[in-house]
């Protein structure tokens, strides 16, 4: 029975994939059992003064009983979380939440991760190649340092394109300049962004033009993730959604990415300074 | 004492917080009796045979009998007697609208004219519900031998709790399920501390885990695990599920995705769930508005806009487009708000949201509103006055305009049937949903409604469990 075993999280890996991001395995054997491609978790690095932060699954082992999470440093609770060593316990980790993302049989698709959005990408070209698809996966990131979860990827990928904004490894350039190339080739069928919103809005606008299907996972402030509170929402095709129960994936070139860019940023100066004081108290 | 008597007893005071003062606290505004006020307030019950009282009160607590007991200074026997028929008389002393349930048509009050002059039954019940506690004298509930068979409660607001002890006490095995790090459901996320201390919560949640109640927090009924696989691999013999209302309804106008705008939900949640009030140690961020429009009547706009004050708030306005007299509010938080420094803003509705370039709330337009013909809830509906608009300015908008039902279940569970308002659709007598096994109640049923329906519906649902499973015979 799962729920008697659902609750330990505890730590058994962590790595640092770059400056500022980490890579923790995480023991929840009924999440690990239960969640699918695009869905996510929420934690919380103290459960009385804690906030919820929502992080996508980058990966999971039902039969090991485990889910991977990824996350860059942020606030507050990404600093603290990132000072939690193995054998640690998660105080709150709940999920999985969210719409799995549809995996199906589309024929060529082109998965495009920006930044630590690489993570949440995994499971989906994981899962699309399951499905008999061709991938091609396109990673971007500012700086060769940034890049994570090559050689994962490159695992799945039919072909594997990277990008670094300073030229560092791969292309120099954007994420949307080997997208466009594929998409005028003519034989994409569906592409999956995830990354930065304002790298997802170029993106969406990128594919547009070809008329190519593009779904983009939208990572935005939630509390309890399950509908309860409203925080998530975003305008889609004219109407609010709400990120964590109708999402997190939705039509990218319906999505009003100013408003998303912009409710992304409602507790920047919060966040910024907290993790300041973090830093000061405890770095 | 004779009538006459008991109605020169004037009616009792409750004790509160200075306005000013506790609207920049977090503490409870209403101090409550001491056992003199009790005495006297419960000794004003003229015991009128028919008991009116009672017939008002969702789940028929013997008011004149309880109130008796009280008179004579009886507290324990008085708590006895409420806790007949219910289970949370701590929390609803404090949140039942008691002005149109059990003292709208209480003779003293009708004799005076003034439903305000009626005997405060809420009060004493409070009371007699905090001297138990207090003293020490609240005895566990006694736990009929085990049956070995398994009930799951979904969610763990006031329907759950009542469901989660009432099916307890027929021997049956329960685990609660609460998607939050913390039970309680909308006694905690939603009803702030200084309307319903989350001690008291904490108590009845304490004394369900005495009767051996499992709860498992962090765990979304429908994606950690669905109903199906609860009922079919898990060994549960029936589920209750008690999800809420949450799903926060917007006013679909111009600018409500704007940065600043909040549902009430989130509002309190950040507040009082999260703690964002606790600016030294909280990690939520919150919005720290300084000019605040909330929007709404209800119960949940009053809190949202006293919370809004203690947050640091230096103007709060509470617009609402009907007038004061249609407002769902109970009194005393209309009250409350008012004396704490709540503008009212009746009779006026929001059009539109104004944003800056930032995408930031810049102010609120709205409209003057004049009453028309009575519409279906009876209530006199709202019009517009054309060309009535003015802006208000504020740097914040709290919508707290109502709940629709939460998707998660009816979404994540095959054959469940529920109607064109998502709620879930019950047999009224026995609260049995279209799948055998399932039971639901509260708001998820109901709509947004109130602890006490929450509460009676659980009782209902409870006790049809208990017969189903007493008629699968012992496994």
């Amino acid at each position: 029975m799962w729920y008697n075993i659902k609750g330990m999280n505890r730590i058994l890996e962590k790595k640092q994939l770059s400056e500022n991001v980490y890579e923790m395995v995480v023991e929840n054997p009924a999440i690990a059992h239960e969640r699918k491609a695009g869905q996510f978790v929420i934690l919380q690095v103290d459960e009385d003064f804690g906030e919820r932060i929502p992080l996508t699954i980058a990966d999971a082992d039902a039969e090991r009983g485990t889910v991977t999470i990824i996350f860059q440093t942020v606030g507050a609770s990404t600093t603290k979380l990132s000072r939690f060593e193995p054998g640690d316990e998660i105080p709150v980790f709940v999920g999985p939440l969210g719409k799995p993302t549809d995996i199906r049989k589309a024929g060529h698709v082109v998965c495009v991760g920006g930044g630590v959005g690489v993570a949440p990408l995994h499971p989906i070209a994981q899962a699309m190649k399951e499905a008999g698809n061709k991938v091609t996966i396109v990673i971007g990131a500012r700086t060769k340092e940034l890049v994570i979860m090559e050689d994962e990827m490159r695992r799945i990928a039919d072909e594997l394109i990277i990008v670094t904004d300073d030229g560092s490894y791969g292309r120099k350039g954007l994420v949307t300049a080997p997208l466009k190339e594929l998409c005028e080739k003519g034989d994409v069928d569906e592409v999956v962004v995830i990354g930065p919103p304002v790298m997802m809005k170029f993106a969406a606008l990128t594919t547009k033009p070809f008329g190519v299907k593009t779904i983009a996972s939208l990572n935005t402030i939630m509390i309890d993730g399950t509908g309860m509170c409203g925080g998530c929402r975003i305008t889609v095709g004219g109407e609010t959604k709400f990120v964590c129960v109708d999402g997190p994936e939705f039509n990218a070139h319906e999505v009003d990415w100013e408003q998303m860019l912009k409710r992304s940023g409602a507790f920047r100066a919060e966040e910024a300074s907290a993790k300041e004081h973090v830093c000061r108290i405890r770095g | 004492m004779t009538p006459k008597e008991k109605m020169s007893i004037p009616p009792q005071a409750m004790p509160e917080q200075d306005a000013l003062e506790r609207a920049r606290n977090m503490r409870e505004v209403a101090l409550g009796y001491t056992a003199e006020m009790a005495k006297k307030e419960a000794s004003r019950c003229l015991q009128c045979a028919n008991a009116p009282c009672r017939k008002g009160c969702p789940v028929a607590i013997n008011i004149p009998a309880f109130l008796a007991a009280a008179a004579e200074g009886d507290f324990a026997k008085a708590i006895a007697i409420i806790r007949e028929t219910s289970l949370l008389p701590a929390v609803c002393g404090r949140v039942c609208p008691q002005e149109k349930q059990c003292q709208k048509d209480c003779t003293m009050g009708k004799v005076f004219k003034d439903v305000g002059k009626a005997v405060a039954i809420g009060r004493v019940e409070r009371f007699c519900a905090d001297f138990e506690r207090e003293s020490g004298a609240k005895k566990n509930v006694d736990v009929a031998p085990p049956t070995g068979k398994r009930v799951a409660v979904i969610g763990s607001g006031p329907a759950s709790i009542t469901v989660a002890a009432d099916v307890r006490r027929a021997g049956h095995d329960v685990t609660m399920f609460e998607a939050f790090h913390k039970p309680g459901g909308v006694l905690v996320y939603g009803i702030p501390e200084f309307r319903l201390p989350k001690a008291i919560v904490q108590n009845e949640i304490d004394g369900l885990k005495a009767m051996g109640v499992k709860i498992e927090t962090n765990f979304v009924v429908g994606r950690t695990r669905k109903i199906k696989d609860l009922m079919e691999k898990d060994g549960f013999d029936a589920v209750f599920v008690g999800t809420g209302a949450g799903l926060p309804k917007f006013m679909n106008i111009e600018g409500e995705n704007l940065v600043g705008v909040f549902s009430a939900n989130e509002y309190l949640t950040r507040a009082n769930l999260m703690k964002a009030y606790n600016t030294a140690r909280s990690d939520t961020p919150f919005w720290h508005g300084k000019r605040v429009a909330v929007l709404g009547g209800g119960n949940v706009a009053m809190d949202a806009s006293r919370m809004a004050l203690r947050l640091g708030a230096e103007k709060v306005y509470l617009v609402y487009r009907r007038s004061e007299a249609e407002m769902p509010a109970r009194i005393e938080e209309v009250h409350h708000a008012k004396a704490e420094g709540v503008e009212f803003r009746t009779l006026q509705n929001a059009k539109r949201i104004i944003g800056d370039e930032n995408g930031r709330v810049a102010g609120l337009e709205c409209l003057q509103y004049e009453l028309g013909a009575p519409d279906a809830s009876g209530r006199r509906s709202p019009v517009a006055v054309p060309g009535s608009e003015f802006v208000l300015d504020v740097d914040t908008v709290v919508v707290a305009v109502g709940n629709a039902s939460n998707p998660l279940i009816p979404a994540t569970t095959e054959g469940l049937e529920i109607n064109k308002r998502g709620n879930i659709v019950v047999d009224p007598e026995t609260n049995a949903t279209s799948i055998k096994g399932i039971y639901a109640g509260g708001d998820i049923v109901l709509g947004a409604a109130t602890v006490i329906l929450a509460m009676g519906e659980g009782r209902k649902a409870a006790a049809a469990i208990n017969d189903y499973l007493a008629s699968r015979g012992h496994k």
